[in-house]
């Protein structure tokens, strides 16, 4: 049978099933094959809260896509080339972000009678037969059918056959676009080393799909698209949750401190934990508490007791929190709150993403209690940011917010990771040993930094007590006296301001330095505002994006920076708030942008309103 | 580790801070057994470390010269297992109030208890809410009357004892104020017993709640209204020593010695769980007829359980002797790595 090859830039590809079909790990392995085929990457995983959402309707459906090409990729594409739609249900649901033409995998069986009313869909409307797909390209498949079939003598009962299922369709892809299945045949034998069976099932039902894909006459196309021209180096990919994991053990290491992460589960904050849970070999000292309160408080006993320690939730745990955040700010002791960002108040939409706890971070706390805040802007970012929220906390004495979000968390890309050589050092000296003739130990003596001696039990001479009443500056004693406490709230302030010192510079990232716009952004929103940025400069438009990774204090010359620009627009995936600060800051007139609907935003849409602006 | 430091003197723990509780408050008797008792333990200054909340009691740590840190309302228990955790080479006690540990920082409170870390607790039990001005506790009885129950507290209290034996705490005691030699042999008890050990101090407060414990600790009631348990002794109580518990199956009863041989009494044993919560359980309204004396001492002690802070450096130090201390470079390069030329 003959194939065309076509050579194709970049390609979107989204799969989607109900949450049962495996599509999250149909959707990484096609990643991991893709990245070491050397494309360049982004990827966007979007399931929905449920764990078992019920079988086959559209609340179940989940959903991953991947944009890949040859070119450079900071998205994960706004519109599909193809849609895996095993299911009517995920055929209905995201059918509106396939492009005209492009094409339907579809798994027949999944649009039988059963899913048609589980999916609220009229018997007669099968889109399969209505004709109302007629603007795409369709590809029928009994994908259930055939791994059956191939399955027919595994000896497994028709639960766990089905399960394969997913397998097919990624041995189909792999075969379409040319990606190695090798990996994915390790990574099976390895997840089912115990069950061999299946393990054989699987790897057996990988191959059926490619195999699929070259006999048949339904796929007269297949794709090449060849390695992105990217910075020479040694690569991996990575995915959010993972770097800030690495990027905290790093510092753990850096620092020569034992690592203590106090938490309690919460999506999607979890995977942090499951990950440092792991490396108990690195002295990473991973403690479950019994609610989000006890997971602060422990790490602030760790960072008593002088461990680098790091307390990490999401949404309504960061707001348990609060009270524990305002203990340490009083207590000066470092500490690292990691907050991967979800959607909405309470418990809002868990599994969306969204930047809307800027303000909390900065003023969601009673009486003046400012900390400094960080943030990443891509997967492989958190590595950077997470580690430096740890160098800034362990120098400083200072508690600091490491901000992501479910989007960068669960997205994956390509990283050309550092190494540990190339790590900025974390120098940490604990305060010494003191003998009785010695003047007496002041636990609240600052030094350049404003920042006090970490001065831990178990150091001779060093005896004193901290804790969250007023503190005299330098004695550290309870003082209520009313001059103390103002010098305090604006040292405590100044201390804060006073690391603008120890970070860089904002930079553009693309755009001249000055220009008609400004798009200033933060966050997980960096791959969308630089592909439209590099879409507007293409165009003639004079517009340029910088995006703040240090969000508390800022950098020194980001007013000026600002100020080289006609217009600043700040665009957010919430109701406005990196662009209030800026304007009472900077007396900026920033105009806001914002989306909050629990979606990263779409390099078009963005465009789209810079136009307007410009 | 310990080290015989013989020079040290229960002034040595005293800070230069002003106490600055209400004369008269029970927490002056117990800051000053815990001064008393720590001299004696062999152990260097600075390896002590008192974690409290927030409550009267909670001001405790200021006035030791110790490590020590005054943290927030009902977390003291958290904290204290954060740092006994990371490290346990340190004596970590912690000091909360019935309102700290059981209404605000309940939860804590028996997450701590299951778990087992090390610690040292000294609830102080003023069945009141001492430092917001008196409000009742969740250790107050029925129909208290205070500033927030003009009409009386509809709430039943806890019965602490029993909630620490429910939650599986390995060491459990109660002892009072207004006896410090009692008070030091316990409080010396839970510092030897490895686990955390909760002693329940009944501490008077004389401004919000005065004479609420009077009938345990005064004269002319106190030998009539205690049983003062002793491991490996019968139980006995009564003005003259008169009186004794005996076990009749599951049940307590109350006998006269003139009647029963010492021999057929309950002979306390501090390592019987089900004895224990029996015990536990004589916490009946002293005005209600035939009811049963409080005990004080040591409930109970459980001395096979693990600590928390042991199983959690173990898997640590497992994993280090299995692996090998690790190697960032590696764990950033992960498992797939591919060269772009
Ligand atoms: C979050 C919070 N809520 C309320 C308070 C007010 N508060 C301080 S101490 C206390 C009760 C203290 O009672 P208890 O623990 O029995 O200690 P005591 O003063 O009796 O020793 C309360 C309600 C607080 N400090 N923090
Ligand atoms: S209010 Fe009560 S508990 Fe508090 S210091 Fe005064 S007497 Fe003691
Ligand atoms: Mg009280």
């Amino acid at each position: 049978m003959s194939t065309t090859e076509t050579t194709v830039q970049s390609v979107v590809i989204r799969f989607a099933g109900d949450s049962g079909d495996g599509m999250q790990l149909t959707g990484t392995q096609f990643t991991n094959a893709t990245a070491l085929h050397g494309n360049d990457l982004a990827t966007f995983p979007d399931f929905p809260a449920e764990i078992r959402a019920p079988i086959g309707t559209l609340a179940g459906v989940s959903g991953y896509q991947i944009h890949f090409g040859s070119t450079r990729i900071h998205t994960p594409g706004d519109q599909s080339d193809v849609l895996v739609a095993m299911n009517v249900a995920a055929l209905k649901a995201n059918l509106k972000g396939l492009k005209t033409g492009g094409v339907i995998i579809a798994n027949t069986d999944g649009f039988d009678a059963k899913n048609m009313r589980l999916a609220n869909v009229p018997e007669d409307k099968n889109p399969l037969k209505d004709g109302s797909l007629a603007a795409y390209d369709v590809k029928e498949i009994d994908v259930t059918k055939i791994t059956r079939a191939a399955l027919a003598d595994s000896g497994l009962g028709t639960k766990e056959i089905d399960r394969c299922k997913n397998m097919f369709v990624l041995g189909l892809l792999y075969w379409m676009y040319h990606r190695p299945i090798e990996n994915t045949v390790a990574f099976i034998e390895s997840k089912f080393k115990k069950n061999q069976a299946v393990a054989d099932a699987n790897i057996k039902v990988l191959k059926a799909g490619w195999a699929y894909g070259e006999t048949t006459e339904m796929f007269a196309q297949r794709y090449n698209v060849a390695p992105a021209k990217m910075e020479p180096g040694v690569y991996r990919s990575i995915m959010g949750n993972q770097a800030a994991a690495y990027g905290l053990i790093a510092a753990s290491v850096k620092s020569t401190l034992p690592l203590f992460y106090g938490t309690y589960p919460i999506t999607p904050a979890s995977d942090v934990l499951h990950e440092l849970s792991k490396y108990k070999n690195f002295n990473i000292k991973t403690f479950q508490a019994e609610d989000e309160i006890a997971g602060i408080c422990s790490a602030i006993g760790a960072a008593f007791g002088g461990h680098l320690a790091i307390t990490g939730s999401s949404g309504p745990g960061i707001a348990l929190k609060t009270e524990a955040i305002g203990l340490a700010t009083m207590l000066e002791l470092p500490l690292v709150v990691v907050n991967i960002q979800r959607a909405g108040p309470s418990t809002g939409l868990p599994t969306k993403t969204e930047q809307a706890d800027l303000l909390q971070s900065y003023y969601g706390r009673n009486g003046e209690c400012p900390v400094v805040i960080v943030a990443a802007q891509s997967p492989a970012d958190c590595f950077h940011m997470a580690y430096e929220a740890c160098r800034i906390a362990l120098q400083h004495m200072i508690p600091v917010f490491f901000l992501s979000d479910g989007y960068i968390a669960n997205g994956a890309e390509p990283w050309k990771f550092p190494n540990a050589d190339s790590l900025e050092p974390i120098n940490v000296a604990f305060a010494k040993e003191r003998k009785a003739s010695d003047d007496k130990f002041m636990p609240y003596l600052r030094d350049e930094k404003l920042s006090r001696p970490w001065a831990v039990p178990g150091t001779k001479g060093l005896e004193h007590r901290i804790g969250g009443l007023e503190k005299q500056n330098i004695t550290g004693n309870i003082s209520y006296d009313p001059d103390n406490h103002e010098l305090m709230v604006k040292l405590r302030q100044e201390k804060v301001d006073l690391v603008a010192n120890y970070i860089p510079e904002q930079t553009i990232d693309n755009g001249a330095e000055s220009g008609d716009l400004l798009i200033l952004g933060w966050g997980g929103t960096y791959g969308a505002l630089k592909t439209a940025t590099l879409d507007l400069i293409e165009q003639g438009y004079k517009v340029s994006h910088a995006h703040v990774r240090y969000l508390s204090p800022f950098p020194k010359n980001l007013g000026e920076l600002m100020s080289k620009f006609k217009t600043v627009v700040v665009p957010e995936l919430n109701n406005g708030q990196l662009v209030k600060i800026i304007r009472d800051k900077y007396f900026v007139d920033a105009i806001a942008y914002n989306k909050i609907q629990g979606q990263p935003f779409m390099a078009s849409e963005v465009v789209e309103y810079i136009k307007t602006k410009c | 580790m310990t080290i015989a430091i013989d020079k040290l003197t229960s002034k040595d723990f005293a800070s230069d801070q002003e106490v600055r509780w209400c004369p008269g408050c029970g927490d002056y008797s117990i800051l000053k057994q815990v001064q008393t008792v720590l001299p004696d333990l062999g152990r260097p200054k600075e390896e002590f470390v008192f974690i409290s909340g927030i409550g009267c009691s909670s001001r405790f740590p200021y006035y030791m010269d110790t490590f020590g840190m005054h943290s927030i309302h009902g977390r003291a228990t958290a904290i204290a297992t954060g740092l006994k955790a990371t490290r346990p080479d340190l004596s970590v006690w912690v000091i909360t109030g019935d309102g700290d540990s059981m209404s605000i920082g309940g939860n804590h409170f028996i997450h701590m208890l299951r778990r087992n870390p090390d610690l040292n607790v000294l609830l102080f039990n003023n069945q009141i809410y001492g430092l917001t001005k008196g409000q009742y506790s969740p250790t107050s009885e029925q129909g208290k009357i205070t500033k927030s129950t003009p009409m009386g507290s509809v709430d039943y209290p806890f019965n602490p004892i029993a909630l620490c034996l429910g939650a599986d705490a390995t060491f459990v005691a109660r002892t009072m104020d207004r006896d410090p030699k009692h008070q030091q042999a316990v409080i010396k008890r839970g510092y030897e017993h490895k686990g955390t050990s909760l002693v329940e101090i009944y501490q008077n407060c004389n401004v919000f709640n005065d004479g609420a414990f009077e009938i345990f600790t005064e004269k002319g009631t106190k030998k009539q209204e205690t049983l003062m348990m002793e491991h490996g002794k019968p139980l006995v109580f009564g003005e003259n020593n008169d009186k004794g518990i005996k076990l009749d199956g599951f049940k307590p009863i109350i006998v006269n010695l003139s009647d029963v041989s010492a021999n057929d009494l309950w002979i306390h044993d501090e390592t019987d769980l089900v004895k224990a919560t029996i015990l536990s359980r004589f916490y009946d309204d002293p005005s209600v007829d035939g009811h049963f004396p409080r005990p004080f001492g040591v409930f109970y002690v459980n001395n096979n359980k693990a600590t928390f802070d042991e199983l959690f450096n173990n898997q640590i130090n497992h994993a280090i002797e299995s692996y090998g201390a690790g190697d960032l470079d590696k764990l950033i390069a992960g498992r797939e790595t591919w060269v772009v030329n």
